[in-house]
């Protein structure tokens, strides 16, 4: 009976083996795939161990601050947003019981600390208790503040806007940095920690209020539109500022009439007059004529039809571009699309607020995309700066004439066009343009109010968009331009 | 040196163990944990003595390991349920005291093992009688779909692990005496060889009734434990390689059956399937149990360190101690001890206690080889099987090599039935292995190692 029991012996060797080979494999070699696994919430309470680090804005404000709880040795940390509701988007929110989103999500492994294997042995050896980075955001917390005043204003004294939202983004066009990013309705991020509040923030008629409605909705951009189309149409050297088209309306777009704002007739004009007026007619007749690819071409580089770039959430973020009539995908130049509607900003093509700032701030910067971001600077917990804000080139998107062609033609705008109403810092030539995007029938006369612009025309510091989800019979110029004036008009103190 | 100095020079480590494990716990929780519990793993080394002692006296010849291994694994157990809740190790080692007593009665009372071989029909009903006492009404209260336990009112005890002992005994009985006609008298039909039903009936049918026991109590776990005893002697019995394959393959017929019939054991499959998209009940636990080793990595995160309740401010609202309420990872006292070991001491922890159970089984087996009769070597045999599968079948259920179904590592889990169990265990181990290398009075006792097969 001997030799099978050693065979047995050997059999549960075997079998031995095989629990050490398991169990390697569970902890050594798809141990990152575990620990990255959504249904693990160690990482996330280990991290509520560490003094998450602070951030402020780029005056100095206090936005999130952790405080320890519990006490003992091991204390537990919990976030504290002094500033309530005013930065619940963009700066998002940090709580073991529903996780993170916004800034403190994309910013995590700063925040928390993180740091390589080593340093963290050393300071367990040197007693020094881990602690995360503090963050500066770019954002100015008095353009902030009004920025949210000024769109739930406008909301609530337009008609057919209450109860929808609206969003402003305003940008540093040299930089790329985000001065303020307003999304209304917002939600105090010290509430979401309740996770029954946080349920009812996600119900459908609660408004949506976690939606940042700057990064992550996409909405018609109307004519605010046509200023992508009139850079592609002079930088492309197919058109310049004088090149004359029918202002006739209606005129058979896409095989179906097409009419300007009210029915207003044109007669010859040129584009100068044409965007001063926001003609329809005109820009539906040069997006043809440019064609699919140039228009996309030139939508590329102004950031459309990818991924946003912000340093946000990949998934609080929403392209901008022709979607499909389901809304599933982006449509490319190959799909059968109305090339003509989208170059007004109607149609299939969606924007975000935040694109279409970026689309002022190229404008304003000499054609130049700078990649938007929202963090100025990173310092570790001595108060060392570890990282500072350096301007990155997006994508060169337009001639520096082209673009001085186009500021002149958005300065006309203001001056005696759509936006001819409208002013900044007492007096401060800008260029804008405004946008009316048309909801549903147009009998209805529901529309989405847009005001794209940047001051002052010829020294740009500032760029904006400004958009409310809905109004009743109203424009653009009326109801998103104060916003985006008095955003402009708190930047150029 | 003599077996028993070995033994007691064996048991330095035991005590160095507690002692370094003790103090690390201690050092990282201090806040939490009283000064008293301190003496709690010398309350423990006090038991080895005294057990060691015992076996001095009253079984010289008894192999030197088997008992400082377990002691080693009851060490690393006391260590990792004080770092789990100092009050659990006090009760662990109490129940220590209770098992090292009745190691010593077995061992006093049944003087000659042998005897077990007259009364092995008494011995399996038994067996299966404790069995389907959890069935009983008012004796039994369900643990996760299972009925695992007997109630006798403040104590609850889980007759698998006393029942798994039993059939063991009257498996190597019955076949030592008639392993011989089973191994030959066996007819061959169209190349397969066919045993004699005469022989072979009683086998099944002592078999299939308490396989079908443990179904109806939907033990799993040691369902798996008993029948792969039952192959291992069948196997050791008769050397046949077919009788396991044909073993094998009726106990996966049989678990397809089950699995459709059974929800509880259906759940058990789907979680070790996909634990991830598993709506079954206990699927958390089994996630909780891999990112619980995630954390552990090649070192470990430290012996207290690794992440077992939730912090402070965090943590739930409880009525019952923890870890009955409150831990991250459920059950991590027994079924996923193996788990916090991981997560606590690294692959190379996990690791140093399978090597134990793999030096323990070596034990084991070698006193089956050098054993001097039949049912003894049968006896080494099963009991070793048996108690290594156990091992196999818990911690291959936590590293989801197979389904996990609720059975304790032996010696380290926290848990009465399971370490009295495994003492009597132990003590007919050390019975057979004190027989078997009694010097003889002709022959030297240096010529018996020489009986180890190549």
């Amino acid at each position: 009976m001997n030799a099978p029991i050693v065979r047995l012996y050997g059999l549960l060797i075997l079998l031995f083996a095989a629990l050490v080979g398991f169990t390697s494999y569970w902890a050594v070699f798809d141990s990152t795939s575990l620990k990255d696994n959504p249904q693990n919430r160690r990482p996330l309470i280990v991290e509520q161990t560490v003094k998450r680090g602070t951030i402020k804005t780029a005056d100095g404000v206090t936005i999130a601050q952790s405080f320890p709880e519990g006490g003992g040795k091991h204390p537990v940390y919990v976030r504290r947003y002094p500033q309530g509701s005013e930065y619940g988007n963009p700066i998002g929110y940090s709580f073991i019981q529903v996780g993170q989103s916004g800034v403190e999500r994309s910013e995590n492994p700063t925040l928390a600390g993180e740091r390589n294997e080593f340093t963290s042995i050393l300071d367990q050896l040197r007693g020094v208790p881990q602690e995360g980075n503090g963050i500066t955001l770019t954002i100015d917390s008095q353009a902030q503040r009004i920025a949210t005043q000024a769109l739930q204003q406008a909301i609530a004294s337009t008609p057919g806007a209450s109860g929808f939202g609206g969003a402003v983004v305003a940008m540093d066009p040299s930089t790329g940095a985000v001065k303020a990013m307003a999304s209304v309705p917002g939600f105090d991020p010290n509430a979401v920690k309740d996770p029954k509040a946080f349920k009812s923030l996600n119900r459908a008629s609660s408004g949506s209020p976690l939606l940042n409605r700057a990064t992550q909705s996409v909405y018609p951009p109307g004519s605010t539109m046509k200023v992508v189309t009139a850079a592609a149409a002079l930088d492309s050297g197919q058109f310049t500022p004088s090149s004359v088209l029918s202002g006739h309306s209606p005129q058979i777009i896409g095989g179906a009439p097409l009419s300007n704002a009210g029915g207003e007739e044109f007669g010859d004009i040129d584009m100068t007059t044409a965007l001063t007026n926001s003609v329809n007619v005109y820009f539906a007749q040069v997006g043809e004529k440019l064609g699919t690819d140039t228009m996309f071409k030139y939508m590329n580089r102004f950031g459309f039809d990818q991924d946003p770039q912000l340093d946000y959430p990949g998934s609080q973020m929403a392209p901008s571009g022709i979607y499909a009539p389901d809304g599933s995908k982006l449509l490319g130049p190959n799909d059968p699309i109305d090339i003509g509607r989208a170059a007004i900003g109607q149609g299939q093509l969606l924007a975000s607020p935040m694109q279409m700032a970026e689309v002022a701030a190229t404008v304003a910067n000499g054609g130049k995309l700078m990649r938007p971001t929202l963090v100025q600077q990173v310092t570790d917990p001595d108060g060392r700066v570890t990282r500072k804000l350096t301007p990155h080139e997006q994508s060169t998107v337009m001639s520096p004439q082209t673009a001085t062609e186009l500021t002149d033609m958005m300065t006309h705008v203001t001056q005696e066009g759509t936006a001819a109403g409208l002013t900044v810092s007492g007096g401060v030539t800008f260029a804008g343009k405004t946008g009316t995007a048309e909801i549903g029938d147009p009998a209805n006369g529901i529309n989405q109010p847009w005001f794209i612009a940047f001051a002052p025309a010829q020294d740009p510091q500032v760029a904006v968009a400004a958009t409310i989800e809905r109004c009743q019979g109203c424009f653009g110029a009326e109801v998103a331009g104060p916003v985006a004036t008095q955003v402009m008009d708190s930047l150029l103190k | 040196m003599s077996a028993r100095n070995r033994e007691l020079l064996a048991l330095i480590p035991v005590a160095a163990l507690v002692t370094a494990g003790f103090t690390a716990v201690f050092i990282v929780d201090s806040n939490q944990i009283g000064n008293l519990s301190l003496i709690y793993g010398g309350y423990f080394l006090v038991v080895c003595l005294a057990v060691h002692l015992f076996i001095r006296a009253r079984l010289p010849y008894a192999d030197p390991y088997l008992f400082p291994l377990c002691a080693l694994l009851a060490a690393i157990g006391l260590v990792m349920l004080f770092r789990i809740n100092d009050s659990l190790a006090l009760k662990q080692a109490s129940i220590f005291v209770a098992g090292a007593v009745l190691l010593a009665a077995t061992i006093v009372f049944l003087r000659d093992y042998h005897a077990l071989e007259r009364y092995r029909y008494l011995i399996a009903t038994g067996g299966i009688l404790l069995l389907l006492a959890t069935r009983v009404p008012g004796l039994r209260a369900p643990v996760n779909g299972a009925y695992l336990n007997i109630n006798l009112g403040p104590l609850s005890f889980q007759p698998a692990e006393l029942s798994k002992i039993c059939i063991v005994i009257f498996l190597a009985s019955y076949l030592h005496e008639k392993r011989e006609l089973l191994a030959a008298a066996a007819r061959r039909v169209a190349g397969v060889t066919i045993p004699s039903l005469k022989h072979f009936g009683p086998l099944l049918v002592v078999w299939g009734a308490s396989m079908l026991m443990l179904f109806y109590i939907s033990d799993v776990g040691s369902s798996v434990m008993f029948f792969g005893a039952f192959l291992a002697l069948l196997y050791v019995a008769t050397a046949r390689f077919s009788y396991v394959v044909a073993g094998l393959v009726l106990f996966a017929l049989g678990a397809l059956l089950m699995q459709s019939l059974i929800p509880h054991i259906g759940d058990r499959i789907d979680i070790w399937t996909d634990p991830w998209h598993s709506k079954a009940v206990g699927a958390g636990q089994v996630q909780q149990s891999l990112f619980a080793q995630a954390d552990g990595g090649l070192f470990g995160q430290g012996l207290g360190e690794s992440l077992l309740k939730l912090p402070g401010p965090f943590a739930p609202h409880c009525t019952q101690p923890f870890p009955d309420c409150g831990s991250i990872l459920p059950a991590p006292h027994t079924d996923e001890i193996y788990a916090v070991i991981v997560s606590d001491l690294g692959v190379f922890g996990g690791a140093g206690v399978v090597a134990i159970f793999a030096l323990i089984a070596a034990r084991g087996f070698k006193t089956a080889v050098m054993a001097r009769d039949g049912f003894s070597k049968l006896l080494a045999a099963g009991l070793t099987a048996v108690f290594a599968l156990q091992a196999v079948v818990i911690i291959g259920g936590v590293v989801r090599f197979i389904p996990l179904t609720g059975v304790t590592l032996p010696f380290v889990s926290f848990g009465g039935s399971s370490v009295i169990a495994n003492m009597i265990l132990l003590a007919l181990l050390l019975m057979i292995s004190n027989d078997a290398r009694r010097p003889l009075p002709e022959r030297a006792p240096e010529l018996q190692l020489e009986a180890l097969p190549r």
